[in-house]
């Protein structure tokens, strides 16, 4: 069973549709106990950092600590953003701090926000992004970015004026900052790559 | 490097998609959720669902069609039609929407964007502006509102830079004048919006050669197009057009075959 973890914050409706299609048991909830007993957990999200981090309150703890202890997570946009250190995003504040690095704006000259489908580079041995070749085109919405100075963090990028953080991996936790449940068959595909990895994590 | 998108328009009344020309003689163009599925599927880069009878605030049956629709759309979607209030847009985020337009509503209460922006964060706050030229002045052009019905004298680019300050994160820009005609777009109305701003700007109204298309992307600097009778009377496929830009050297993303 995956969790989407529904903390009133954005298009978790969106997330849920996907991962229901292709076929992934899977309950949307808030409770502490649903998050620690799941095989996988899709933190979404759309909106400002500081805000998302308060809705979340105590659940942040778990979601932190599963995390730690090696349960499947995926941040998608926002919740990519939330595995961060901190959101300079009106003002600064602390997020998850899984993921070594800060999110900051996008730095002006394009438009903004980074809306629509952009060509992202996929490194090679990431298991979200298996068989699905060396680049893919998938869909943003957002004007912070992800700066990561994890050095145990592998990343894919995508231009935007600047190399942005696309999606991130560190063990057991991933992130997309564009939006797989968005992005066509290439995005449904990670979806599944992320069903299987929670599968094999749990047996 | 970031794409131009391709974005098909449902324009939906009674349960159905219809389409008129410059807003009036609507006719039937099928079904939302199998035109909806069938966008998603082919390769469109977002899609639009627009209530044109504007009851989205009064309307079970329409929030439960964009739960449909959204059941099989795996591309961005974006919902309008009649939303007044922020809380409207919370109930349509909830039902499977990513982003909501809003129109007439943001014109009598600009407040509207920015609260909308605030809650929800300004990539989903999609301001449609009606467009219609201030004849006989060249290059001048006044918002419309209640789906084209009344006109205001706001200028179109005062309001679209005021939007953006208040917190919108993209333009749906229709030419009343151009839409449903097939005569192309409002080259010089997108150009001068694009211009004005810096949030991405949807060139609408008017699509109907594949070199209309790549004018409005090219001359009229828009970031996206949307289209509608040109997809539901299949006079050409979203393959076809995405591969007419290409090329162009326009950059879209084709997809699958």
């Amino acid at each position: 069973m995956i969790v989407i973890i529904d903390y009133g914050v954005g298009n978790v409706k969106s997330v849920t549709n996907a991962v229901r299609h292709i076929g992934c048991d899977v309950d949307v909830s808030c409770e502490p106990e649903d998050v620690e007993n799941a095989d996988g957990v899709i933190l979404p999200g759309v909106g400002a950092c500081g805000y998302a981090m308060k809705v979340l309150g105590p659940l942040a703890d778990v979601i932190r600590k599963v995390a730690i202890n090696g349960k499947p997570l995926l941040g998608i946009c926002l919740g990519f953003q939330l595995l961060f250190d901190e959101s300079y995003e009106h003002g600064v504040h602390q997020c998850l701090g899984l993921i070594a690095g800060r999110v900051i704006p996008i730095p002006p000259g394009l438009s903004i926000p980074h809306m629509g489908w952009n060509l992202v580079k996929l490194p090679e041995n990431v298991k979200l992004f298996e068989g699905l070749g060396s680049e893919k085109h998938f869909a943003f919405a957002h004007s912070y970015y992800a700066d990561i100075t994890d050095s145990q963090a592998a990343v894919a990028y995508t231009n935007y004026g600047i190399d942005i953080a696309a999606a991130v991996q560190k063990k057991n936790i991933f992130g997309c900052q564009f939006h797989p449940e968005k992005s066509a068959g290439e995005g449904l595909k990670i979806l599944r790559n992320f069903e299987c990895i929670c599968k094999e994590t749990s047996d | 490097m970031l794409t131009k998108r391709v974005i098909p328009c449902l324009d939906v009344k009674d349960n159905r998609v219809v389409k008129g020309v410059n807003f009036l003689n609507l006719r039937d163009a099928g079904d939302p959720v199998e035109l909806g599925t069938r966008y998603s599927d082919e390769g469109a880069d977002e899609l639009v669902f627009l209530d044109i009878t504007a009851t989205i605030r009064s309307n079970k049956t329409i929030v439960e069609l964009v739960e449909k629709v959204a059941e099989n759309v795996f591309i961005p979607f974006t919902v309008g039609g009649g939303i007044t209030k922020a809380d409207e847009i919370g109930l349509l985020l909830r039902s499977g929407a990513d982003k909501c337009s809003i129109n007439t509503a943001a014109v009598r209460n600009p407040d509207l964007l920015a609260e909308a922006a605030q809650r929800f964060g300004n990539q989903c706050v999609v301001l449609a502006i009606d467009a219609k030229s201030t004849k006989p002045k060249k290059n001048k052009w006044h918002v419309t509102i209640k789906a084209g019905s009344e006109p205001t004298d706001i200028d179109v680019i005062e309001w679209a830079v005021k939007a953006q300050q208040l917190g919108a994160g993209e333009i749906l820009l229709t030419s009343m004048d151009a839409d449903g005609t097939k005569a192309g777009y409002d080259i010089e109305l997108t150009a001068a919006v694009a211009d004005a701003v810096d949030i991405p700007v949807i060139a609408s109204g008017g699509a109907g050669t594949l070199e209309s298309l790549a004018e409005v992307l090219k001359r009229g600097k828009a970031d996206a197009v949307l289209a509608a009778s040109i997809f539901h009377y299949e006079q050409y496929s979203i393959r076809q057009v995405k591969e007419y830009l290409a090329e162009r050297q326009i950059p879209v993303r084709l997809g699958k075959n």
